[in-house]
């Protein structure tokens, strides 16, 4: 299910040179709050994002728990090697078990 | 007029116990969310760096960067960094689990600050020794996170 989650926005180059070292940068719109947030009265409810992983063909390369010091609309730039044409994903889960995902293709040769 | 007195004397005398209290309770989540982690492993300094700005305008968007020295091999590379604030109400910022097909040892990302405060980075090598690097940053407004 990935109902009322905004998807993550990709930025990586549509094509590589076998071998290249690539940047990658990943924004997903969400509020992240932490559930603690007051301001004197009853604040937020607790809704955060806490996995993001990051798979290359389909293979893990990065996973991440993410806590409360997580900003508002996590980033993140990662650097991959690409040695052939690649699917590159992102794939974040709240804490409702809820997941959202994009994926970029990045052509080689 | 002496019960206002008495009773302002009463708090200041309360808050000056409570303050250094607060900090060693802090000091004492931020050491049990590290050995949450990594244990009770000691940690190197150096080969690893924490790139964050000295002034953070805004508390709730902390540009910070994380780079380990490591070829990232099969046999050598970072298996995770973890990220830790001091004085935000609880310490946990994120732990990254990386493989060796993260070409590089280096994350970037954005963190929530509630006030000024030092930022830990530590990193767990494939070898198993653990480095550490650490940051102050000053916030200019908070992270609206309490």
């Amino acid at each position: 299910v990935s109902g009322g989650l905004n998807a993550p926005r990709l930025r990586a180059p549509r094509s590589a040179r076998a071998g290249e070292v690539v940047e990658i940068r990943a924004l997903v719109e969400h509020p992240m709050e932490t559930g603690i947030r007051t301001d004197g009265r009853p604040g937020p409810a607790r809704d955060m994002l806490t996995r993001m992983t990051v798979r290359v063909n389909g293979e893990v390369a990065l996973q991440a728990e993410l806590r409360n010091g997580m900003s508002p609309n996590p980033y993140h730039v990662v650097f991959l090697r690409i040695e052939r044409t690649s699917e590159v994903e992102f794939v974040f889960a709240d804490e409702r078990g809820r997941t959202t995902r994009a994926s970029a293709r990045i052509a080689v040769g | 007029m002496a019960g206002t007195t008495r009773r302002a004397a009463l708090g200041a005398a309360i808050a000056l116990v409570a303050l250094p209290f607060a900090a060693a309770a802090q000091e004492e989540a931020v050491a049990a969310a590290i050995r949450e982690q990594v244990g009770d492993a000691p940690a190197e300094e150096g080969g690893i760096t924490l790139r964050a700005p000295a002034v953070a305008e805004n508390g709730a968007q902390v540009p910070l960067t994380v780079v380990v020295d490591s070829p990232q091999t099969a046999a050598q590379h970072v298996t995770a960094i973890h990220l830790f604030a001091t004085r935000n109400p609880t310490p946990g910022i994120a732990s990254w689990r990386l493989t060796p097909l993260l070409a590089r040892a280096e994350v970037q990302t954005r963190i929530r600050l509630a006030e000024e405060q030092r930022v830990i980075a530590l990193a767990q090598m494939s070898d198993g020794t653990l480095r550490r690097a650490a940051v102050e940053i000053r916030v200019t407004t908070g992270g609206c996170l309490s």
